[in-house]
């Protein structure tokens, strides 16, 4: 009998979804070796449907999305009892993503809205939102990472063959791509100066970046230094920096506090006026060291901040 | 009544320097705030802005990191490091809810007891004013 697989999403962009149709000519692939039975953008089952099956008996459930709201919650839960395995999908899934930077303003409120008839003289209700957004391992567990915004076609395809058709499962937590920083697989890596710093802060939307030449040696925030490899450097072949999409190394706690390190080590200053003008030239830190992560910050796991 | 707010400081002093002047507070009888929980570095330059997240993760009001004055570092250039991070880390934690007056790098050399203790003295007593981190609200689980 073939596997059962499920995909979910949750807080999401959709591109997570996307990124499984870019399979391609591979899709077929997967359906050879798996049966797909839940799969809301592209298949019509319902959740009774889920909750009918025995439990456990889902082989793999693909989670994407961030957990934002009682509903999200809920059909996370209930994937995690019928399932044998969960794959927390793409960066919002294991850290929260960038619909995580919403904790950075604080409550998130519910947006009225106007009452909709459920044809029974009540009324739907809309899922309630959470204060803050959370990584899908706060809610429920979950046994392997698939990083990425959104991954790629290359990891997808390994994390396939691993689980579904080797079945040589790795140990719980596992995130499903190499565990070293994307430098050294870079192109460019050839480019990085021995003595590399940066003078000054350049925005990619202030500069046209070589096309050949180590992105951080030209003045721009690039956080290849701090980032898991395996996406095979997509962004620095388009020309643009690595935001960290691929989150941190098995050795790194917390994302943004490593890479931001990494970045204020190249610069150069020596004085209190100078660093703080060269500061100031980073308009966004927060933003810029923990795009993908803010849920995952250690200030955010702190005691209390936690879905269970 | 609820006990008054004591403020808890993390302190990270370099080997060389503020360790030291900290040592000479101590044997020269100096009285300060008991506010301080001291960790010793080999140098400024090895504080982690991860130590210092997880400081405050714990439970830390303020985080104070003391190093070599400019020049006299034994690392040569471990204050300038500690410095740059410093200037950043600030600067992002402050969008993060932790205000500025909760983390200081003050320059301390073996020979300025008397500076550790205005220092710890002077810090303890902002954060009082502060008052503690305010921690995120846990989220509802149904």
């Amino acid at each position: 009998m073939k596997p059962k697989i499920a995909f979910y999403w949750c807080a999401a962009c959709g591109g997570c979804e996307e990124c499984i149709v870019d399979l391609n000519e591979d899709l077929p692939r997967v359906t050879d070796v798996a049966d797909i039975v839940f799969w809301p953008v592209a298949l019509d089952f319902k959740k009774s449907d889920v909750a009918a099956m025995p439990d456990g008996s889902i082989t793999v459930t693909f989670i994407n999305g961030a957990i934002r709201s009682d509903e999200q919650l809920e059909m996370a839960r209930l994937f995690r009892e019928k399932s044998e395995i969960i794959v927390a999908f793409g960066a919002c899934a294991q850290m929260g993503g960038v619909p995580g930077l919403a904790n950075l303003v604080g409550r998130i409120t519910d947006p009225p809205s106007a009452p909709v008839s459920n044809g029974n003289g009540g009324f739907w209700r809309l899922p309630a939102l959470f204060d803050r957004v959370q990584p899908l391992d706060r809610a429920i567990q979950v046994d392997y990472y698939i990083p990425g915004c959104p991954p790629t076609p290359q990891i997808i395809r390994a994390a396939r063959d691993v689980l579904l058709i080797r079945r040589e499962l790795p140990p719980r937590g596992t995130v499903l791509a190499p565990d070293y920083a994307l430098c050294s697989e870079c192109p460019r890596k050839a480019t990085r100066p021995e003595d590399l710093h940066i003078d000054q802060f350049r925005r990619v939307q202030e500069c046209i970046l070589d096309e050949d030449t180590c992105i951080l040696a030209q003045g721009v925030v690039c956080l290849g230094p701090a980032t898991r490899a395996g996406c095979e450097a997509l962004c620095i072949s388009g020309n643009m920096p690595c935001t960290g999409c691929f989150g941190p190394t098995g050795r790194v706690k917390d994302f943004g506090g490593k890479a931001l390190s990494s970045i204020a080590s190249l610069m150069v200053g020596r004085e209190e006026e100078e660093l703080d003008r060269a500061v100031e030239q980073l308009p966004d830190p927060a933003g810029t060291f923990y795009r993908y992560c803010l849920p995952s910050s250690v200030l955010e796991s702190k005691p209390g901040g936690r879905v269970s | 009544m609820s006990e008054p707010f004591e403020p808890k400081i993390v302190a990270f002093f370099c080997n060389w320097c503020t360790y030291l002047g900290a040592d000479l507070a101590g044997t020269a009888r100096l009285k300060y705030a008991p506010n301080a929980r001291v960790v010793r570095v080999m140098c400024s330059g090895r504080v982690d802005p991860q130590f210092v997240l997880d400081a405050f993760a714990h439970g830390a009001d303020g985080v104070l990191i003391g190093g070599c004055h400019p020049g006299d570092c034994h690392y040569q250039e471990g204050n300038y490091k500690a410095l740059r991070r410093f200037k950043l880390l600030r600067r992002m934690l402050s969008q993060m809810g932790i205000e500025p007056e909760r983390i200081r790098l003050e320059w301390i050399s073996a020979a300025e007891g008397e500076r550790v203790r205005a220092v710890v003295n002077d810090m303890t007593e902002q954060l009082r004013q502060l008052g503690p981190v305010v921690k995120p609200e846990p989220v509802e689980a149904s």
